[in-house]
């Protein structure tokens, strides 16, 4: 007690320090992060709650048409548990990873919530979230209840941090009118890369640019990734100390994306959402684009689509994919029942993750993706037959940041035809090594 | 009443003597404007005295405010910045030309512009208030408002600017946000579109501030209307003029929203600015050393700027 509350002052003066420090800028943050290992081994491990009556604040970033679908969760969650009440609150993916860091350390933030798959190791090390291996060990969930990667790609330094809930992988959508139009088979859409070009090229025989191809993170940057896989390469090596994209498999990935546009199967200059747009329009026939469009392109009238896994162009299959995972908060002063009835939400949400998956999501959980309910479902079940070969980024932290600063310039200037692929991916390359090391060093220090 | 203030402790001795008149406000006593002059002190010194010294502070750290251990880098984030090869040089300055090259085509464009609408909107005519306030209208929308108004309209394949140029007969092809110069000549109408009302607002109240005589004179003396506009509108705006062009200056010089927005930055990192670079290395990726620095090297180039504009004025007045 003690050595808490003496810590407590000590941050109070930190704290105001920084709130005055970061009042103009928009920020406000705390000092260091206390002791986690007893918050950690709160309560059963989620099996059960049974102490005080606790309200638990929940923050995750679903502002599109998959909030409501999680509220629901929520909404039957409460009323099935008496003593625990959870209230959603919904902040953009864009200011969330800003926001829940500076809420967390203030001990006024959420106490639970969800985060990309990408970004645990961050979290895990700046000590925004809690280790959650004893909700593991309690619930007996082990790697073979979930698809390898995921499961595998929330630890960080032997500890796990996430509980996956889903996994989105990018997919191909295609549009049957467009594909009617230029006489192919509205129902058998290409899958390798033959076919691929063929359908390409004999759209473009008919006047239509059959795959709009986008120079921005969304979705150019994931039809790179998933090309990177499919070529047989990676973003970066294993333990995240060199850049391994501009590999020849990176070469070969970049070069397909510029062909796509200098040979007319795409316009160039395609800005964000473009390509979206187009396909809605039926101005072009091949979208890679991620499953959370399944529902969106359901509610627009008189729209023939359909979806299928990507096609193989290069050596083997292989796909882009994120992950949505449940995380405890390392809240400031944080009640250990609140730890404890959180582990219990996480752990009753995951079994009813077919619930989730019509939100346009593919659920983590073997038993539940083997269900009746989600084999019912119309699309997600097709997305589901790439998990095999989906992959993730090394866990480390700062990895996403690393991204911004290297890749991301260069797939926009190549696709823009401002930069050949090879000295486009080499120069990001060198940049993407020198951040990968100023992030070791930061945080191997803390 | 006052006899009686002269009984009381000193301290309140002079209130009581000055509300009687007896002797002058300067002998008050010193706490009285300290004491009027607290409240913005006090906030003065907690939202930027504090902060500008606490930055100072930062930037001479690897400070990531979560992690338990600052490492003190003394001058490294301030060397990395002149140094061609660090993490931060190339980028750092490269939006830095971002912001140089925003700053200048829009300032221009932003003094002279209002300063014609306010002339028109100066004038007595039917529907002024109509006018005034449709010039003013863009104003009040905020940046993501706007931004992705204009992303969608000036999208080059599916947006209804090119689709229109289409039907004219133009080209219908300009990729008006993926490739320069056209992202700076969007990035730049967009924003005289949208912030061109509040310069024009405050060139009219200068307007109205002008003495009526002044103009009677001059007309009386023969002058035409350009000889009227150089000799007396434009003298008697100098003040609003220095002010208008100081702001625009650093408002254009704090653009973040619209190139983020619009054009992400493209094509590569072209149009990404100074504000944005900053703000994602201090709050998205919590490298606050480095950001403090940078934020420094910034204030530095717009204190400088600012002090010559003021300098230039100074010798036009002289």
């Amino acid at each position: 007690m003690g050595e808490g509350r003496s810590l407590a002052r000590r941050l109070t003066r930190q704290d105001f320090l920084l709130l005055s420090a970061g009042a103009g800028a928009g920020f406000a943050l705390a000092g260091c992060g206390g002791s986690s290992t007893d918050l950690e081994k709160a309560g059963s491990g989620g099996k059960s709650y049974n102490g005080p009556k606790v309200s638990l604040s929940f923050w995750n970033g679903f502002t599109g048409g998959d909030g409501p679908y999680m509220q629901q969760l929520v909404d039957d969650f409460n009323s099935q548990e008496e003593n625990i009440s959870v209230s959603m609150n919904t902040v953009e993916w864009e200011t969330y990873y800003q926001k829940v860091p500076s809420a967390v350390q203030s001990g006024k933030g959420p106490d639970l919530g969800i985060m990309h798959i990408d970004q645990l190791p961050t979290n895990a090390a700046r000590g925004v979230i809690l280790a959650l291996d004893d909700v593991a060990s309690a619930l007996k969930l082990k790697e073979s209840d979930f698809v390898p990667v995921v499961w595998n790609a929330g630890v960080y330094n032997a500890k796990r941090y996430g509980i996956p809930l889903d996994i989105h992988p990018l997919g191909l959508y295609y549009n049957k009118s467009t594909m009617e139009k230029a006489g192919l088979d509205p129902d058998s859409p290409p899958q390798t890369k033959d076919d691929y070009m063929a359908a390409l090229e004999r759209m473009k025989s008919k006047g239509i640019q059959g795959h709009w191809m986008s120079p921005f993170l969304f979705t150019g940057g994931l039809t790179f990734q998933s090309l990177l896989y499919q070529f047989g390469g990676q973003l970066y090596n294993d333990d995240a100390t060199k850049a391994t994209f501009n590999s020849s498999a990176g070469v070969s990935a970049l070069t397909w994306m510029v062909d796509v546009v200098e040979n007319g199967y795409s316009p160039k200059d395609v800005a964000q959402d473009a390509e979206l747009t187009a396909f809605q329009n039926g101005d072009n026939a091949f979208m890679w684009n991620g499953i959370w469009n399944i529902n969106p392109l359901d509610d627009i009238k008189d729209l023939e689509w359909g979806a299928a896994p990507l096609p193989q162009i290069g050596s083997q299959k292989g796909a882009w994919a994120g992950s949505h995972n449940f995380v405890i908060m390392n809240k400031r002063g944080q009640d250990p029942n609140k730890v404890a009835a959180s582990k219990v939400f996480i752990n009753w949400v995951s079994q009813r993750s077919e619930e989730w998956a019509k939100a346009g999501q593919v659920p983590a959980r073997n038993s539940v993706r083997d269900s009746k309910a989600f084999e019912s479902l119309e699309w997600q079940p097709v997305f589901a037959e790439e998990l095999p070969y989906v992959q993730f980024t090394p866990p480390e932290p700062g990895i996403a940041d690393v991204y911004t600063g290297s890749l991301e310039p260069a797939i926009n200037e190549a696709v823009l035809l401002k930069k050949e692929p090879e000295a486009a991916l080499e120069e990001a390359a060198g940049k993407a090594d020198q951040l990968l090391k100023e992030n070791k060093q930061k945080y191997q220090a803390a | 009443m006052a006899t009686q203030g002269v009984e009381q402790p000193p301290v309140q001795r002079p209130r009581g003597k000055t509300a009687s008149g007896g002797r002058k406000p300067a002998d008050a006593s010193p706490l009285t404007a300290y004491l009027f002059m607290a409240p913005y002190l006090a906030l003065f010194s907690i939202f930027i005295l504090v902060p500008v010294v606490f930055g100072v502070w930062i930037s001479f750290h690897s400070w990531d405010p979560l992690l338990p251990v600052k490492p003190w880098v003394g001058l490294q984030n301030y060397v990395d910045l002149i140094s061609p090869g660090s993490t931060t040089f190339e980028p750092f300055w490269k939006s830095m030309e971002a912001t140089g090259k925003f700053t200048l085509y829009s300032v221009p464009l932003l003094v002279i512009i209002p300063l014609l609408i306010a002339l028109m909107l100066n004038r007595e005519f039917r529907g002024r208030n109509f006018f005034r306030a449709t010039f003013f209208a863009p104003y009040v929308l905020g940046v993501a408002v706007i931004g992705i108004l204009w992303r969608f309209l000036l999208d080059p394949n599916v947006g209804l600017v090119n689709y229109y140029l289409g039907t004219l007969g133009l080209p219908d092809n300009i990729p008006w946000i993926t490739a320069l110069p056209w992202a700076w000549v969007s990035l730049v109408g967009v924003t005289v579109w949208w912030t061109l009302g509040f310069n024009t607002v405050i060139y009219l109240a200068g307007l109205q501030d002008i003495d009526p005589a002044l103009y009677d004179a001059a007309k009386v003396d023969g002058a035409n209307g350009w000889q009227r506009f150089v000799n007396v509108t434009l003298p008697g705006l100098r003040p609003v003029l220095l002010f208008v062009i100081t702001v625009t200056i650093l408002a254009s010089a704090n653009m973040f929203g619209q190139s983020y927005i619009i054009t992400q930055g493209a094509p590569g990192a072209e149009t990404k600015t100074a504000i944005w670079y900053i703000a994602e290395q201090g709050l998205r990726f919590f490298k606050m050393g480095p950001a403090a620095a940078m934020s420094y090297v910034l204030a530095l180039a717009l204190a400088l700027v600012s002090l010559a504009n003021f300098a230039l004025f100074r010798y036009r007045g002289d």
